[in-house]
């Protein structure tokens, strides 16, 4: 049974971060991984500016969720990204292609210029979101660990099939959840398009989603202990299919905020998912299990999770209030003005 | 080259290319909160283009500040993990805070800043503004916090012992006014002021010497100089303090700030010179018992050498003299620029004075050049140690990478980061040339 002491408390709140970012990131990443199916120069930067004012705050969930687990799991930080070395660095190329393609496309009228920058926002939001899923992938799955919790393998050894399945699932995740954002976010013409794009997306998304799962039943059953031996987990899967079958439903009935919420909902449930599935462990060892960094071999000592703990109560609530009303500032459909991306 | 260098000079090469621009947000948002606050009090349509001008320079700015900044984060853990091992319990919180009451405040409420002007009223508008100002000072502290505990830590214990050891917090106030932060973060804050005034002094005066948009570019020129005339004399006092704090608590770094070798003398100060580190002497034109007296009000008093300490613990002596004393000769000429400026100004022949707004369009480098030669000569000045005292720079390394990994990453970071600066340069260039947009085209727009 599961006791709610700081280090779990901090692992549900590391999750929140990343479920945060998961959630609007994702749409951000989505909406760079399908801009390159839309044709006219107009179309382009709406699909930009439909993200234009909010990506950025969005990518700070990564930055605080980094921050987060340096301060409350430093060895899981340290192990993980130094381990992930290469990865990370193609990460870090892929965030800062992104976001200086979306600040820099429409500054220049040229053609090779606005198509130059066009590519690196999208091969570059394609990228971020499979190193993503990847980094998943492998510290469920397991990674070598030796006995001072440092990373044993190599680059090559973190592309195995399993990680990149997960990668994929989280491409096609991102894609649907960014299309949905962008129906809500247009009209006319381009809606009409990119609603015909989300059936292909979310039986792209299912096809991975199904694969995926079979393969954790089948090969990574470890990540299945937790529902095993809760039953009453089982209700998270079972809401994360109805979520997602929500959302063809909601998007015939032309209720595209509602559907939108549903993929939220889709994210959550996912993270949720791999969050018990992990739980205690923070990265899985493979071959020796007894290598893992859990919540407790790797935590910071329990005064440091205290202080953050206050931190988090007094500055979170706040995020999250003025988060929600800036996007209800900027709420209703894309224009072009004279200050748009 | 061996893997600690390369580690350090990746470090080095990106941090110093991230910090071009956060002092130049941190500068510029306070500048934004004085024009708009100016154009909120006088409805005076100047201000209101000056701030829509400088609001997306600002833009510009901060989008490289984010894109160079995330790999700052993830830098720490990729090639210093030991390090992150040992400080994670101390610098976390810090760095925890930064995120969860700066990053997300700045960077929420610039959407507002730049796309907002026709989705919220204009006091709202100016809200955001004085919150995108305050995250970014805000967000200052916690780094500094952070870097300032490296050289003066306080309020931590050490548990473990060897490779285990690492340091856990124990008071938390402590650790963050620890004996050098306050010092170091007004110090670090007047450098940002500076490095926004001369930016917009040197644009302004651009625009004077091309003879257009005079009253745009003269304003713009008064609220630079009152910034610059401030934070320049602040700069004194600060860096005096700075200084002070470093010879009570980093003795090894004060001493080769002035390549003072003597373990127990009184030592001078130098106006330039070059550190023989072979022989452990310095020459140059020094003033003799200055240091002494700076720090002890007395021009007799002994001031510890770098002989007290052991080779093995003593910073690289010539290069920390170099950089420290170009950063102070370089802060002097500030005083006198952003004097000068003033005086102009009073007189009312700034805009005449063409061969002195010329040296202004140029002093944009220099507080860019001071800014890099201080934190340089922070860093460097405190080895061979990464936490003062408690943990060596070599014994901070990531175990799991080798020196050919930081190699492909550093020539992979260095090709992007040029780049990066020749599309910063070419769009900063082309916003400039374009100019602020003229009265009727900002009407047309709010209409």
């Amino acid at each position: 049974m599961i006791t709610f002491d700081l280090n779990t408390i901090w692992f549900l709140l590391i999750g929140v971060l990343l479920t945060g970012y998961a959630i609007l990131d994702g749409f951000d990443l989505g909406v760079g991984a399908l801009h390159l199916f839309t044709k006219t120069d107009l179309e382009r930067r709406i699909m930009i500016n439909a993200i234009g004012p909010v990506w950025d705050g969005n990518e700070v969930w990564l930055v605080t969720g980094g921050g987060a687990l340096f301060a409350a799991f430093p060895d899981v930080y340290a192990t993980a990204f130094s381990g992930f070395y290469l990865a990370m660095m193609l990460l870090l190329v892929g965030l800062i292609f992104r976001a200086v393609a979306i600040d820099f496309r429409s500054k220049q009228p040229m053609a090779w210029w606005r198509k130059m920058w066009d590519v690196s926002f999208s091969v570059s939001s394609i990228l971020s979101s499979l190193l993503i899923g990847v980094a998943l992938g492998n510290i469920a799955w397991g990674v070598p660990i030796d006995a001072d919790g440092e990373f044993a393998g190599t680059f090559f050894g973190l592309l195995t099939p399993y990680p990149i399945l997960v990668g994929i699932t989280t491409v096609a995740l991102f894609m649907m959840h960014g299309a949905i954002y962008v129906v809500m976010k247009t009209e006319g013409e381009l809606q009409a398009k990119i609603r015909g794009w989300i059936n292909n997306t979310i039986i792209f998304f299912i096809v991975c989603y199904a694969t995926t799962t079979m393969v954790t039943l089948l090969y990574v059953p470890h990540m299945t202990d937790n529902i095993r031996d809760n039953p009453i987990l089982f209700l998270l899967p079972l809401a994360n299919m109805l979520a997602i079958a929500n959302i063809p439903r909601e998007i015939h009935l032309k209720r595209n905020f509602r559907a939108f919420l549903s993929s939220c909902a889709a994210v959550a449930a996912l993270l949720a998912l791999f969050g018990v599935g992990m739980f205690p462990d923070l990265i899985y060892s493979a071959p020796e299990a007894a290598n893992s960094l859990t919540i407790y071999n790797s935590a910071s000592s329990q005064k440091t999770l205290k202080i953050m703990l206050i931190i988090a109560v007094c500055g979170m609530p706040m995020v999250i209030a003025y988060t929600a009303s800036i996007y209800w500032i900027f709420r209703g459909k894309v224009k072009i003005t004279e200050g748009s991306y | 080259m061996d893997f600690e260098m390369l580690s350090r000079i990746q470090f080095g090469f990106t941090i110093g290319f991230h910090y071009l621009f956060p002092p130049l947000s941190i500068g510029l948002g306070l500048f934004l909160v004085i024009s708009e606050g100016i154009y909120l009090k006088t409805k005076n349509e100047l201000y209101h283009r000056m701030t829509r001008f400088w609001v997306k320079i600002f833009g510009l700015i901060f989008a490289l500040g984010v894109a160079t900044g995330i790999v700052m984060e993830f830098q720490f853990g990729t090639n210093w993990a030991t390090y992150s091992r040992y400080v994670g319990d101390v610098f976390g919180s810090a760095l925890a805070a930064e995120g969860v009451f700066a990053f997300f405040l700045e960077s929420g409420f610039l959407a507002i800043l730049l796309f907002g002007w026709d989705k919220v009223k204009p006091t709202t508008h100016f809200v955001a503004t004085i919150l995108v100002c305050f995250g970014a000072h805000f967000s200052a502290i916690w780094i500094v916090v952070a870097n300032s505990w490296q050289q003066t830590p306080t309020g931590h214990h050490i548990v473990g012992l060897g490779d285990q050891a690492r340091a856990e917090i124990v008071d938390f106030w402590q650790v963050v006014f620890n004996p050098s932060f306050l010092d170091r973060i007004s110090h670090t804050y007047m450098g940002a002021w500076q490095a926004a005034a001369f930016f917009v002094l040197s644009v302004s005066a651009f625009y004077l010497l091309k003879r257009k948009y005079r009253d745009f570019a003269f304003g713009s020129m008064k609220i630079a100089i009152v910034i610059a005339v401030v934070a320049s004399l602040l700069q004194l006092v600060t860096g005096h303090s700075s200084a002070s704090t470093v010879a009570e608590t980093q003795p090894a770094k004060l001493a080769a700030f002035e390549g003072h070798y003597p373990a127990h003398a009184p030592a001078g100060m130098y106006l330039f010179g070059w550190v023989n580190e072979n022989n452990e002497t310095t020459s140059g034109l020094e003033i003799p018992g200055f240091l002494s007296f700076l720090v002890h009000g007395n021009t007799e008093a002994p001031v510890t050498g770098l002989k007290a300490f052991a080779p093995e613990d003593r910073p690289p002596v010539n290069a920390v003299f170099q950089s420290y004393h170009l950063m102070v000769g370089i802060g002097m000429l500030l005083i006198l620029l952003s004097l000068v400026s003033l005086l102009f100004w009073l007189r009312n022949s700034l805009p005449e004075k063409r061969w002195f707004l010329w040296v202004l369009v140029f002093s944009v480098l220099l507080p860019q050049a001071a800014n890099q030669l201080g934190w340089f000569t922070a860093e460097v000045g405190r080895q061979p140690w990464i936490v003062y005292g408690l943990l060596r720079t070599e014994d901070a390394l990531s175990k799991s990478i080798t020196a050919g990994d930081v190699l492909i990453s550093l020539i992979l970071f260095g090709l992007i980061y040029l780049l990066l600066f020749v599309l910063f340069i070419y769009l900063l260039n082309e916003k400039i040339q374009h100019g602020p947009d003229e009265p009727e085209m900002v009407e047309g727009h709010l209409a």
